[in-house]
């Protein structure tokens, strides 16, 4: 029996990297949310710039379930060389359309799955001449096909190609044709609509369908960044080039064509953070971009940064690690690198944004933080929130809202005679105050050192002052613990002594677990970090719970060892669930390994029934 | 090691310059590198040359990386903001400040294990993109503070200290710097102030990335016998390109060369730098007789100092990045924040 379904069924592109399929699905994804339909792509994608495999997967849920689900519903396998498995992935009642110009003997297919064969080739062969554009409209071809297929309105795909193609009008004829050919092909050859559907709904609402390394970069040129220094390295390249893409557009003097911005490419990440370093210690909001690797050579700066207290914000796109690992792969693999970075003691504020919404919003707040804290802030991003779209709440800010520069004197503090120590703990917090090179003919100059030192700067290898700014230093971080944003709590429907905790991209495939768990009588209450270090809620949430699972997407359980080290937490009360093939964590995952360990407790798990 | 400060008080009639501040008003914390180093010289040169020019010290930011070198921008300046940040990366931490505030004035102190070895890639990156500041390199051919080791600098056939000979090749970096893009390019002698100091004063007047090399004896591991960078090795070997007198734009000096072998050259910013000829044939104008000059005497066993190269018309960093004039950390909201407005617009076009 064909899968029937409306509004909710996940469909799989099987392409070949490099052969223009990219827009095409972007159009396919973009005309399904037009529809007022929740979609949640995701883009699976080699280490390769052309003619390796490449998958875009398409989850449409009218309940707005955004994480991954797993499994595929409808595949569009354009790829031979990975058809075999491609097939396979099907669930039993789905959807196959391939090109059927290429004879595929009936035994490479299933008969538990409905084939729909089209010969793409073959139409475009005759349709067009240049082999270029033979290859690029067979691409639209076949949304005109799945647009057919799975009653989606042709119209509103044709407006969106109108609005994509805006300024480049020449492109929109021959695309609106190519999708025309397809969509009366489909018409004739198959029974359309199939069983899966899209129905038209008002359930995106004012949402906006992103990227995270795109939001995060905006979130830098609101929050006032100025200093850009980067090296190339997937998966957080995007997020330099959206910064450059975004200042262009909002930071360019309209008369002199002045830049309030500047990037640098720099020779490496050493020399990104170094930038980063210099540029923060001079008074300019400046950050980098990497991923883990990065992170491991810029561990020598980011003591430096945490020792001389230097403002900087580190965008952290976690990939598969270690080493080159799985450079398009997602993981929440640097979390203990990031924390910890750097030899001695030292410890670091992190952010962990759920999704690009929140990157936006962490991105600007950072820079916040790292003058307010004068220590490195890292945004942590993974692979899957950076480069796939997500929906997410639309971008916000408040135009009276003004930036956190945090404890800095001006000429007029110092030439009022105020005392100057740079490392003298004035308030308590542990945050001492700062000057910025220039300021005053004769006061407040400093000498900025790696080396230890005394509240008034000055060189010095005695323990006494040593300890007692190190010390400084462990204070300064409780009070940064004071000052990142909470973490999230989600409660279940019925008091439970099962906890979760999870953070970052985990968010949206949690959620649903802990829906599906629910119906099944497993309640759960979910927190979601979204900062280190923890503040008390953290704490309180585990000591009343039972059991809490941790879920992250790494081998080694890293935020669990973080919670046991800053909280000094009872290891046997956190329960790792691990993720960390590289593919984003789904739902069925986390529903699966919960229900399985949870089988210990009398269902209903709650504490009024404990006997 | 232990602070050791200097008392303030000074002769009132103790000169003055432009600004009304004294040579004092210069330097910094007392030395604690042996007694008789070559970068002491330096250090001394650099005070110097910022008191003649006027420059406002607390308008100079210093920067340094690891090593010997690097612990002298303690010893001057004492008015200016330091960094003294990690081993071979002052070039990008000083290029980071650099662009945060075109306005200051920069000056990065380095060394020979700083920017030739560990640091060769963040030195040669700095030259290439025109950062503008002043880089003195304070070559002893020897790592000192880890006792004696051989640097990248180090000639090949030289002793070390223990009578262990270097096999390897040294790097030039005077004509890397030049290869490199730097626009200004020289070598000067520790020992040789009336040299040293007028070059140090049209590296600050250059508004482009000025390079100086500077031997530097070290008196406890590189001046015996073996050592080619020893005091009695460079005097014997030092073959001066030019003699360097300068003159700035606020308070000209008379020169006193004859006519005829003198060369004035008019800097970019007004101020005049004039030049004079000790081998006639060199042109430090053009990049390939600079660097067949550096290579010609080489093989003849001398050491080339004074101005090797200068491109008067440098395109700095800021200027190929096209920054605003007013430097980037004086900006707050008004200028950075692009507003509710232009964002609605961009979530519209996200739908």
């Amino acid at each position: 029996m064909p899968i029937q379904s409306v509004n909710d069924f996940v469909i799989r592109f099987a392409n070949v990297n490099g052969s223009g399929s990219a827009s095409a699905n972007l159009l396919f994804a973009r005309s399904i949310l037009r529809m007022g339909v929740p979609i949640a792509p995701r883009n699976i994608f080699p280490s390769n710039i052309q003619g390796l495999p490449t998958w875009y997967e398409v989850r449409v849920s009218g309940d707005g379930h955004l994480g991954a689900r797993g499994g595929a519903d409808f595949v569009v396998a354009m790829n031979p060389q990975t058809f075999a498995n491609d097939v396979k992935a099907i669930e039993p009642g789905g959807y196959l359309f391939y090109d059927s110009s290429r004879y595929v003997p009936p035994a490479q297919l299933r008969d538990d799955i409905v084939v729909l064969g089209m010969p793409l080739t073959e139409i475009c062969t005759k349709e067009y001449r240049d082999a270029r554009q033979r290859q690029l409209f067979k691409n639209i071809v076949y949304v005109g096909a799945l647009a057919a297929l799975l009653d989606i309105e042709i119209a509103t795909v044709e407006k969106l190609i109108g609005d994509q193609f805006k300024g480049k009008e020449k492109l929109i004829q021959p695309n609106l044709r190519a999708l025309r050919l397809g969509y009366e092909d489909a018409k004739q050859r198959f029974s359309c609509p199939i069983g899966l559907r899209v129905k038209r709904s008002d359930a995106v609402g004012d949402r906006i369908l992103t990227d995270g390394n795109f939001a995060a970069a905006l979130g830098a040129v609101y929050g006032g960044a100025t200093v850009c220094a980067w090296y190339p390295i997937t998966p957080s390249t995007s997020l330099a080039e959206a910064f450059e893409k975004n200042c262009a557009r909002l930071r360019v003097d309209r008369e002199t064509g002045e830049k309030r911005y500047a990037i640098v490419q720099a020779e490496d990440e050493i020399a990104a953070i170094g930038v980063v370093v210099g540029a923060g210690w001079n008074g300019a909001r400046a950050f980098t971009a990497t991923s883990g690797p990065g992170i491991s050579l810029m561990q020598e700066f980011l003591g430096l940064a945490y020792f001389a207290e230097i403002p900087a914000v580190i965008f952290d796109v976690q990939r598969g690690g270690p080493s080159t690992g799985m450079p398009t792969r997602t993981q929440q693999s640097d979390v203990i690198s990031a924390a910890f970075a750097s030899h001695g003691d030292t410890k670091h504020v992190l952010l962990f944004p759920e999704d690009p919404g929140e990157a936006f919003e962490f991105g600007a707040l950072a820079f916040d933080l790292a003058d307010r804290l004068q220590t490195p802030i890292f945004v942590m991003l993974d692979l899957d929130i950076g480069m796939n779209s997500h929906l997410s709440a639309p971008f916000r800010w408040d135009d009276s809202r003004k930036y956190d520069r945090g404890k800095v004197m001006s000429f007029d503090d110092l030439e009022s005679g105020k005392d100057f120590g740079r490392y003298l703990d004035v308030d308590g917090d542990g945050v001492p105050y700062r000057t910025i090179p220039g300021t005053h003919p004769t006061r407040g100059a400093f000498f900025t050192r790696g080396t230890s030192r005394d509240r008034y700067a000055k060189y010095t290898e005695e323990g006494g002052p040593y300890v007692e700014n190190m010390d400084r230093l462990a204070r300064k971080f409780d009070t940064a613990r004071k000052l990142v944003p909470r973490p999230a709590l989600r409660k279940a429907a019925k008091p439970t002594r099962i906890g979760v905790i999870h953070y970052g991209s985990t968010a949206p495939a949690m959620e649903e677990a802990a829906e599906l768990l629910a119906a099944e009588g497993v309640h759960i209450d979910a927190l979601r970090l979204r900062a280190f270090p923890f503040g008390a809620e953290v704490g309180e949430f585990i000591a009343a719970h039972e059991q809490v699972f941790v879920v992250e997407q790494n081998r080694d359980a890293q935020m669990r060892t973080l919670l046991i080290a800053d909280l000094g937490v009872d290891p046997a009360q956190l329960v790792a669930i691990l993720h960390y093939d590289g593919t984003p964590i789904t739902a069925r995952f986390i529903r699966r390994e919960i229900a399985d360990r949870s089988r210990g407790f009398a269902a209903p798990l709650t504490k009024e029934t404990v006997s | 090691m232990s602070f050791l400060p200097k008392p303030k008080f000074h002769h009132p009639a103790l000169a003055v310059n432009a600004l009304g501040f004294t040579h004092r008003d210069y330097e910094g914390a007392i030395s604690t590198l042996c007694a008789g180093c070559g970068h002491d010289s330096i250090s001394a040169a650099i005070i110097h040359a910022c008191y003649e020019l006027s420059l406002p010290p607390h308008r100079i930011a210093k920067l340094s990386g690891i090593g010997c070198s690097s612990k002298t921008p303690t010893y001057m300046l004492g008015q200016s903001h330091g960094f003294n940040s990690v081993h071979g990366r002052m070039p990008s931490v000083l290029t980071g400040a650099n662009l945060a505030n075109r306005d200051l004035i920069y000056l990065g102190v380095s060394g020979d294990g700083d920017t030739a070895s560990i640091g060769l890639g963040q030195f040669a990156h700095a030259m290439r993109r025109g950062v503008n500041m002043v880089y003195i390199v304070e070559n002893n051919g020897v790592y000192g503070l880890t006792k004696g080791q051989f640097s990248a600098t180090s000639d090949r056939g030289s002793k070390s200290k223990k009578g262990v000979e270097n096999l390897d090749s040294p790097i030039d970096l005077v004509a890397l710097a030049v290869q490199l893009g730097a626009t200004f390019a020289a070598r000067s002698f520790s020992g040789d102030k009336a040299q040293l100091v007028p070059l140090i004063k049209a590296a600050f007047e250059h508004r482009g990335a000025a390079f100086i090399d500077v031997i530097s004896p070290c008196v406890a591991f590189n001046n015996h016998d073996g050592s080619t960078k020893s005091f009695d090795y460079v005097r014997e070997h030092n073959v001066a390109l030019n003699a360097l007198d300068f003159i700035t734009g606020r308070s000209p000096i008379e020169i006193d060369y004859p006519e005829g072998a003198a060369e004035r050259v008019a800097l970019h910013d007004g101020s005049t730098i004039t030049l004079r000829k000790l081998a006639d044939d060199h042109d430090w104008r053009d990049r390939a007789a600079a660097l067949a000059a550096l290579e010609k005497h080489r093989a003849e066993g001398e050491i080339v100092t004074g101005l090797i190269y200068l491109n008067d018309e440098p395109v700095d960093l800021h200027a190929r990045l096209n920054t605003a004039k007013k430097p980037l950390n004086e900006m707050g909201e008004a200028e950075l924040c692009p507003g509710a407005k232009a964002l609605a617009a961009i979530n519209a076009s996200l739908r």
